[in-house]
């Protein structure tokens, strides 16, 4: 007999089966419904949610396959073909080097992918330890470290990664370090409540009287609980990181080139926007559009994760 | 209450030394210099030599520290590298009014076109009014400001020439698109903030109690509603109006705004060091005066808050 029954629908279903067919007491087990399970079913049923996956699906194809896609090579230049209005033989045009600008669209987005997903991974490898242990430990441990993320949080962030760049040089490695060295704040802070809110929890509790580690019970316990929270900041996370890889590269601290970004395409010719609108409006078009795409998916996740709070 | 302001704002001076401190860290301890920056001329080692002892630039960190510090309480922060003949609190004086006044003008913009989209869909939830509001409010969230410009000038300037030129800020009409690319971000947020809190009041029993007294609607919304509704997006103007009020280094770039963005950013290439410390103190002192004030004008707003 279970005392504690995880999914009232079964609880339903069972005393409908007693009262309706009291001669077939037979249990049929209701269909099981996991919180993941449950979670991606309301994820596939929202509109916007799926489109943006198709889009950052479809991004992640391109950047992926760009050496198989791309009819050209990104730094081949035409000598012929300098600043040419889109047409049949370059369908985005090409830029004041000649060289074809769908094919550093498509390049680029190696660039945008590879930073909003690495230096999200960054920031989680320094925002959820530095926040479960302000959050498990308290005390004079906690004091410091918040005072520290209180005074990060006077910083205007994104001069502050501007600022960083400029002292580290330019380079993809770099951005990696500088969006992580930036970005841990928020998501520690956010780690750091669930962790506090979590810690006198029974379960908890009932781990330390077993006589689990600190270590294991942040990791194995703590960790697990605040996971909703956690995925759908980095997922919010992703798009600011291809933003900030976009501003600085804009600014012409980010990419080396002649490796393609977007943001450094729109920065270098949105000075010719009256003249050549092409070769700034397509990558503006597309970080716009790759950014929507993964709001609307925290959105959605974060709806389907959390029911409760779409209200 | 008085303790508390009090408390507050004496931890206004540790937070900027803390800043100041870890801008320092960062600039000292990386690569580069700014007797050198990178693409100029390459200077002899002599006038190397002479141009660090002229900046100070020689001595031991920890003095170039303390002589910063000490000249920095005067407000003093000397001469910019890159614009040798200026001191910082010139050009800051002269560029940092510029931008105060394009973020002023962004921000009352969001707050004006933000709560009304947000009382419009809350008023009319789940009609076609609030998903053209949710849409509105997502798209400006997930825009970055120099791709929304780019849209802006190929749209307002080129395809339909309403307004005249791309750039400059001599005269009101040259305004507008700047204050709109930098409004419509914070304007989605506030919408978002205001939808949601709207929401949130119409349901509670003291509008129920308005309704079954036979209120009009009209005056439960205008009386009732909107009094309690609009405290909460009060507390993120503050951090808003820090962000935007400073304005933005891309949106002065691309408009061509002689406001401090635009020449801050010249100032890190060049590695400018004084110039960096002043806007950064200057951005650190805002956005910690602004959450103070946010604090307090929303513990005014609603008195169940209680500062000890």
């Amino acid at each position: 007999m279970e005392l504690f029954e995880a999914d009232p629908r079964a609880r339903l279903e069972r005393s409908l089966a007693v009262s309706t067919a009291e001669e077939e007491l037979e249990w049929v087990p209701a269909r099981r419904a996991s919180l993941w399970g449950d979670a991606l079913r309301r994820l596939i049923r929202n509109r916007l949610a799926m489109f943006g996956l198709a889009v950052i699906l479809f991004f992640s194809f391109l950047a992926a396959f760009a050496p198989v896609i791309a009819p050209h090579d990104y730094a081949e230049q035409f000598w012929d073909h300098i600043a040419e209005y889109p047409s049949a033989e370059f369908p985005l045009g090409t830029d004041l080097n000649g060289r074809d600008m769908l094919s550093r669209m498509i390049y680029g987005a190696r660039v945008s992918m590879t930073v909003g997903l690495v230096a999200q991974f960054i920031v989680v490898l320094i925002g959820v330890p530095i926040g479960a242990i302000a959050g498990y430990y308290g005390g004079k441990i906690d004091t410091a470290i918040m005072r520290f993320v209180d005074i990060m949080y006077a910083f205007p962030t994104l001069l502050f990664v501007i600022l960083i760049m400029t002292m580290l040089g330019k380079g993809l490695f770099n951005i990696f370090i500088a969006i992580g060295l930036v970005g841990w704040v928020t998501l520690s802070r956010l780690v750091r409540a669930q962790v506090l809110s979590l810690r006198e929890k029974e379960f908890v509790k009932a781990a330390r009287t077993m006589g689990a580690s600190s270590g294991r019970i942040i990791i194995r316990h703590l960790l697990p609980n605040a996971l909703t929270p956690i995925i759908v900041a980095v997922t919010f996370g992703i798009p600011q990181a291809i933003f900030t890889e976009a501003a600085l590269s804009f600014i012409g601290v980010g990419i080396n080139p002649p490796t393609p970004s977007w943001g450094q395409m729109v920065g270098e010719y949105q000075q010719y926007i009256r003249s050549y609108w092409h070769m700034s409006l397509f990558p503006a078009l597309a970080i716009g559009l790759l950014m929507l795409a993964f709001t609307f998916f925290g959105d959605g996740l974060r709806d389907a994760l959390d029911p409760r709070m779409n209200e | 209450m008085l303790r508390y302001v009090l408390g507050r704002v004496l931890m206004i001076p540790p937070t900027l030394l803390a800043m100041s401190l870890i801008i320092f860290i960062v600039m000292h301890n990386t690569p580069g210099s700014p007797l050198q920056p990178e693409g100029a001329n390459p200077l002899s080692p002599e006038d190397l030599k002479n141009l660090a002892a002229a900046w100070g630039l020689d001595r031991p960190l920890h003095e170039q520290y303390i002589n910063f510090l000490v000249k920095a309480v005067q407000l003093d922060f000397g001469y910019s590298y890159s614009y040798r003949t200026s001191q910082v609190t010139e050009i800051i004086s002269r560029t940092f009014p510029v931008s105060l006044h394009l973020g002023t003008m962004a921000l009352l913009f969001a707050v004006v076109v933000g709560m009304t989209l947000g009382i419009l869909a809350a008023i009319n939830q789940n009609g076609p009014v609030d998903y053209f509001c949710t849409f509105t409010a997502m798209l400006g969230v997930a825009t970055p400001n120099f791709v929304l410009a780019v849209v802006l000038i190929i749209v307002f300037v080129m395809l339909l020439p309403v307004i005249p030129r791309t750039g400059g800020w001599d005269q009101p009409v040259d305004w507008i698109l700047p204050t709109i690319t930098l409004g419509l971000g914070p304007m989605a947020i506030i919408a978002r903030y205001t939808r949601s809190s709207m929401v949130d009041v119409i349901r509670s029993d003291y509008v129920r109690t308005a309704r079954a007294k036979g209120l009009a609607e009209r005056r439960v919304i205008l009386v009732h509603v909107l009094k309690n509704a609009l405290i909460p997006p009060v507390t993120i103007l503050g951090p808003l109006f820090a962000a935007v009020g400073t304005g933005s280094p891309f949106v002065e770039l691309i408009f061509r705004v002689p406001g401090m963005g635009r020449f801050f950013v010249q100032s890190l290439l060049a590695r400018d060091y004084p110039m960096i410390m002043a806007v950064f103190l200057l951005f650190g002192a805002f956005v910690v005066i602004m959450n103070l004030v946010v604090d307090l004008v929303y513990g005014f707003l609603d008195p169940r808050i209680r500062y000890d």
